[in-house]
Order: C-alpha cells, then sequence, then structure tokens
C-alpha cells in the first residue's frame, strides 16, 4: 500500500512538472516487491531496475529519502546523483536500481557469491521483466550463479511488456520459470498480484539459497497498470479490456479481501493504514519539494574513491 | 599502505640494484597478486584458465594451489558475468581480481565496465565504493591477429572513475597491481601479452608503485618520447641508434594513464623543447592525442618543434607476418621520424 500511494505521489508530483526526469511506476506490480522482500533481512541484497521504486520502499528505503532522489535533491538516498533509475543505499543492501535491467542479474550474483566466499549467509535477490530475461546477461548469470551454487534468487516480473514489446513477440518460449531447467535450477511461475504466495514461495527459495542450495528462478505473472513511463499512456500496444481485466485482479484489493475475510485483520485496521501511509507521503513530498539541490562545488566530489578526503 | 612498504616513486629512481634478481613480466604479477591476496582475504581472483592451467600467459601460475579453488576460479567464457558479477562482489566488500585474459574480450563486458563499474560511486554518492581489479592482455605480438591484438586503452582512460594501468617492465607490474589492490577503486590493468616473458630485476621486498608517475626509462636531452606498454622498450633501442646520430632521446614510460603524470611530462619538454610519443594503439583520439593536447593546452611555450605521433596506421590488427614492420611503430620507423622531428623548427 506505501508502495502504491508513493507511485500516486510520484505521478502526482511528475505531472506537476516539478520533478525531473521520467519515472516508471510500480502500480499494479506491488505484490511482488513487497511479497519477495518481505522474507529478506536487512543484510540481503537486492538489485533494481529502472522501475525500482516498489522495492526500493519493500527493501527499506524511506518514502522520504526516496521521493527526495526522484526530485534530484540532495537528501535522496544517491544525493540527487542517480534520481528514479539509481536509488542506492548500503544499510538496507540495495545494491541499486539500473537504468539498464540485465546488469542486475549479474551484480546481485557477484553479491551472491561474496556472501558465500565470506561465509556469510546473506541472500542476494535480482529482479527484471520478462524484456530482462531474454538478454545475455540473463543467460551467463543464471549459468554461472548455478554453476557456483550461488545464493541468488531471480525475480522475473513477468507483466507481459518490455516497454511496447509484447512478451509472446520477442520470444518462442513465453513461460520463463521453464527456461530454469536448462541451467539446472528450480524454476517456478506464481500469480504475482497474490502477495501471500510471493511471500510463501519466495520463502522457500531463500531458505534454499541460505542453506547453500544454490539459485532459483521465480516467474511471477504480474501486469503494471500503466504505461511504460509516465508519459506513455499504454494504450498503443495493449487493448483497454486487457488493462481493465488486471485492474480487477488489483493485488492490493486482493489482500484487503483476503485479510477481512480470514479476519486477520478489519476495515478499520485498513482505513487506518491508509491515513498513516496518506500522511507519510504528504511529508515525504513535503520534505523532497523542500530540500535544495546539490551545488557546483561539489559536482566533482566522488568520481573516485580517495581515502584522505572521503 | 603498510609500515613497512617502500615506495618506489618518482621518475628519475630505478629500483634498487643493490641484489638483482631476475624475473619474468610474468612472474613479477604473480608475486603481486601472491602478496595482496595474502594480506588481504577480501581479494578473490577469476578468469579463463586461471585456475590449475596458471592462465593463458602463465600470468596466474600457482595461486590456485595456494588460495584454492574457492578463492581461485576458472569462469566459463562469458566475459559480460564475470564483470557484472565482479562489480557485485565489490558492492558486497569483495575485492574481486577478474582477468578476461585478452584485452580483445573486454569489448563483451563494456557495459558492466562503463555503465555499472565506473559510475556507482560518484551516482550513489559516495555511498558504495566499486573495489575491482579487471586484468587483461593487450597489444599485438606474431600475427595474434584481428580478435587478439587489440590496444584500446584509450577507451577506459576516457571514462571518469576509472583508474588505468599500462605497466612495460617487471618491477612496475608487480609495484602497481599491489597499488591497484590496495586501491578501492575501479581498476583497469592492461599488461602486454608480448611482454610476458620478458625479465627485469623486481625488488624481493615489499614495495608499492603509486599511481600517477610516469618512469624516465632513459635521460635525454633534444627529445621528450612520451611512450607506453611494448613500445618503451622499441623506444629505447630507437634511442640506443640515434645517439649515433647524436640525437640525445629522453624516453619517458607513462605506467599508468589515469591517473597521468603530467608533471614529469611538462618537465622534460621544458629541457628538450620537443615532444614525440610513440603508441602501438591508434592516433585518432588516443593516449597520444590526450598527451599531445595536454602540452599544447599547458606547456605550449616549452616547444619549438611541432609534436609527433607515431602509432599503428589505422587498419585492423592484420594476421600477415610482412605488414606488421609497417603497420605497427618500428624501431626504424621510430628512429626516422624523431631524426626528421629533430631537423625541423616552428
Amino acid at each position: 500500500m506505501l508502495i502504491r500511494e508513493f507511485e500516486l505521489k510520484a505521478k502526482e508530483v511528475f505531472r506537476s512538472g516539478r520533478m525531473p526526469g521520467f519515472i516508471h511506476v510500480y502500480i499494479g506490480e506491488e505484490a511482488v516487491a513487497t511479497g519477495v522482500c518481505g522474507q529478506l533481512r536487512k543484510d540481503d541484497y537486492v538489485a533494481s531496475t529502472h522501475r525500482g521504486h516498489g522495492h526500493a520502499l519493500a527493501k527499506g528505503i524511506s518514502a522520504r529519502d526516496a521521493m527526495a532522489e526522484l526530485m534530484g535533491v540532495v537528501t535522496g538516498c544517491s544525493g540527487g546523483r542517480g534520481g528514479t533509475m539509481h536509488l542506492y543505499d548500503p544499510t538496507v543492501g540495495f545494491l541499486g536500481s539500473n537504468g539498464v535491467v540485465p546488469p542486475g542479474i549479474l551484480i546481485a550474483t557477484g553479491a551472491g557469491l561474496s556472501a558465500k566466499l565470506k561465509d556469510g549467509d546473506q541472500v542476494a535477490v535480482a529482479f527484471f521483466g520478462d524484456g530482462g530475461s531474454n538478454n545475455g546477461a540473463f543467460h551467463e548469470g543464471l549459468n554461472m550463479a548455478a554453476t557456483w551454487d550461488i545464493p541468488v534468487i531471480f525475480v522475473c516480473e513477468n507483466n507481459m511488456y518490455a516497454t511496447e514489446m509484447p512478451f509472446a513477440k520477442a520470444t518462442k518460449n513465453t513461460n520463463v520459470a521453464s527456461r530454469a531447467t536448462a541451467y539446472g535450477i528450480p524454476g517456478i511461475q506464481i500469480d504475482g498480484n497474490n502477495v501471500l504466495e510471493v511471500y510463501e514461495k519466495t520463502g522457500e527459495a531463500v531458505a534454499r539459497a541460505r542453506r547453500g542450495e544454490g539459485p532459483t528462478l521465480i516467474e511471477c505473472l504480474t501486469y503494471r497498470w500503466f504505461g511504460h513511463h509516465e508519459g506513455d499512456p499504454g494504450v498503443a500496444y495493449r487493448t483497454k479490456e486487457e488493462i481493465a481485466a488486471w485492474k480487477a485482479r488489483d493485488p492490493i484489493q486482493k489482500l484487503h479481501d483476503d485479510a477481512i475475510a480470514a479476519k486477520l485483520a478489519s476495515e478499520q485496521d485498513f482505513k487506518q493504514i491508509d491515513v498513516d501511509i496518506k500522511g507519510e507521503l504528504e511529508d515525504a513530498a513535503e520534505f523532497a519539494l523542500s530540500s535544495p539541490l546539490e551545488k557546483d562545488e561539489t559536482a566533482l566530489d566522488h568520481v573516485y574513491f580517495n581515502p584522505a578526503a572521503d | 599502505m603498510s609500515e613497512t612498504t617502500t615506495l618506489i616513486s618518482s621518475a628519475s629512481e630505478t629500483p634498487s640494484r643493490q641484489a638483482e634478481r631476475i624475473i619474468t613480466y610474468a612472474q613479477a604479477g604473480v608475486e603481486g597478486v601472491r602478496e595482496e591476496m595474502r594480506r588481504n582475504p577480501d581479494i578473490f581472483y577469476i578468469g579463463q584458465g586461471i585456475g590449475p592451467r596458471g592462465g593463458n600467459f602463465q600470468q596466474s601460475r600457482g595461486l590456485w594451489e595456494e588460495f584454492g579453488e574457492e578463492r581461485v576460479r576458472d569462469t566459463p567464457i562469458a566475459e559480460r558475468a564475470q564483470a557484472g558479477m565482479g562489480v557485485g562482489a565489490a558492492l558486497a566488500g569483495s575485492h574481486p581480481i577478474i582477468d578476461i585474459v585478452f584485452l580483445d574480450f573486454t569489448l563483451e563486458a563494456m557495459g558492466e565496465i562503463v555503465q555499472q563499474a565506473s559510475t556507482i560511486h560518484y551516482i550513489s554518492n559516495g555511498r558504495y565504493k566499486v573495489p575491482m581489479l579487471l586484468r587483461a592482455a593487450g597489444g599485438g605480438v606474431r600475427s595474434t591477429g584481428p580478435h587478439h591484438s587489440h590496444t584500446f586503452w584509450s577507451f577506459f582512460a576516457h571514462i571518469p572513475g576509472l583508474k588505468v594501468a599500462v605497466p612495460s617492465a617487471p618491477a612496475d607490474v608487480k609495484g602497481l597491481i599491489k597499488t591497484a589492490l590496495r586501491d578501492e577503486n575501479p581498476v583497469i590493468f592492461i599488461e602486454h601479452k608480448g611482454l610476458y616473458n620478458t625479465k627485469g630485476h623486481v625488488p624481493e621486498e615489499e614495495y608499492l608503485i603509486p599511481f600517477g608517475e610516469a618512469r624516465i626509462a632513459r635521460i635525454g636531452e633534444h627529445v621528450t618520447l612520451v611512450t607506453l606498454g611494448m613500445m618503451v622498450q622499441r623506444s629505447l633501442d630507437a634511442a640506443a641508434k640515434l645517439t649515433e646520430s647524436g640525437i640525445s632521446v629522453e624516453v619517458i614510460d607513462l605506467r599508468t594513464l589515469v591517473p597521468l603524470d603530467k608533471e614529469t611530462i611538462f618537465a622534460s619538454v621544458a629541457k628538450t623543447g620537443r615532444l614525440a610519443i610513440v603508441d602501438e594503439a591508434y592516433a585518432s583520439c588516443g593516449v597520444s592525442a590526450e598527451v599531445a593536447a595536454l602540452v599544447a593546452g599547458e606547456a605550449l611555450d616549452e616547444l619549438d618543434a611541432p609534436i609527433l605521433r607515431i602509432c599503428t596506421r589505422p587498419t585492423p590488427h592484420t594476421f600477415s607476418p610482412s605488414t606488421d614492420a609497417y603497420l605497427v611503430p618500428s624501431v626504424d620507423r621510430i628512429v626516422s621520424e624523431v631524426a626528421d622531428l629533430v631537423g625541423k623548427k616552428i
């Protein structure tokens, strides 16, 4: 829900013309980030994508730090230098969202290798989409991770479109999970809009990885409600019927309905959460909009790490 | 830097000759890596053939035996994954050595090197470091041919966030690779495949060579000749011949491209008034262009003659054993062109 409200607030600020660059909102896919990151410790690693606000918030970056980063101000988690697609936070193992998707697969795999070599039990998660699954880095990364039993979980957020390219036109075998067998690792395809299923299946993969049994590929079937980026209506290449059908499978609505039916939460609980989160986002937006931009004097800092200076 | 470390710095010092210990360029690199791997348990080494085989050029010989198959791992043919995983491991606190073996194959990994490794410290506003050594052998020798002879060190020198070393002498390989492995930035360490079997004195004691310090390989009066890699020896051979015509050439071995030692170059040009750059890479937009621009921009009044660039002629690298001497700067070409330079005045 935090993710949903964050993205709605981000869209609002973007449309008001006060946000630089482009944004790629995660609305519709919230269950994947929430369910996956819900199984991760603070010291586990995540490598994310251009559509990474959801991953960042789910991993533990505050709404304030993230919104400020989207605004390119110095109080952002990357000091305003990364923006929407380059959120970084080592305090929560967030290895970075990325303007290029496939490298995240390799970065997460490398982090997993590091953890293994240091005899740690951290795991790494690489998020990518259906588009990323056709890239060379997917092949090289999964092969390396499998061969060396690296503790990494590959999470494919299959929302059926890579920018404007329908997945069925980009590949012959549209079952991403089935590709796992090529590398000798387990692969499963799950309902990416069912947060409890995502949570449960991720838990199994995390346990496997922590036991030293290597990687897992989890394909989460999901959908983005909006276009590829803010400004793309997303209807030139998708039908209104398709969009409506997926909106009817809103992951947040499902959680709400399931929780109430199972008497795990009340309507009042959800209303309160909603109020709290909206308040959090108002605060985050205000914080971001009132923070300063980077000055020229520091623009040359941190090109290199210099132990004397840093 | 270690308490017991000797810094061999400044262009005019040469390594201690007290007890000459002659080993090869390859052995010197192994020694440097071995010492740093003993010192820092977070360093690990991956690449094709670098394990039991000891590396295509014997550049990792003995490391697998000493450090084991966890820390020294042969990889499949997947340079992009090697480099990308190197970035990830570095972000997580390891210090990986990624041995791409042939400089040419770094092209498979350019996205990971340029878009990821070089940028993350800056765009994370200093929150992450990328301590990673990317090692590869460049240059051509005896028909290594179109896909195994590349010299594009300038590609890496062009990118902010990367450091670049191009050592020519065994003592420099050891000292520079040790420095590289204590540097928490991404370092591109480009050896020369034609130099692995060359020999030189390499001190046995602990020493580091800082980046950004060129070495005056030969002192001279009439021409400053700036060079790197395999061209250093060719330049020295050319300089020896040129003394017969009374031309005294000062040969400067750059050793590192980023950081680049401008001051040694400027001081030399102030003395000689003439600059020649010999680079096995192409002239266009290369290191020779960079050095020329620096001198023209910041030391113009020291020059008494046009700047001379002697580079590989602009063709893809050929297999043909006969045209190598024409295309790649030869001793004769260096001699002839430097002699012409000395005959010219502005």
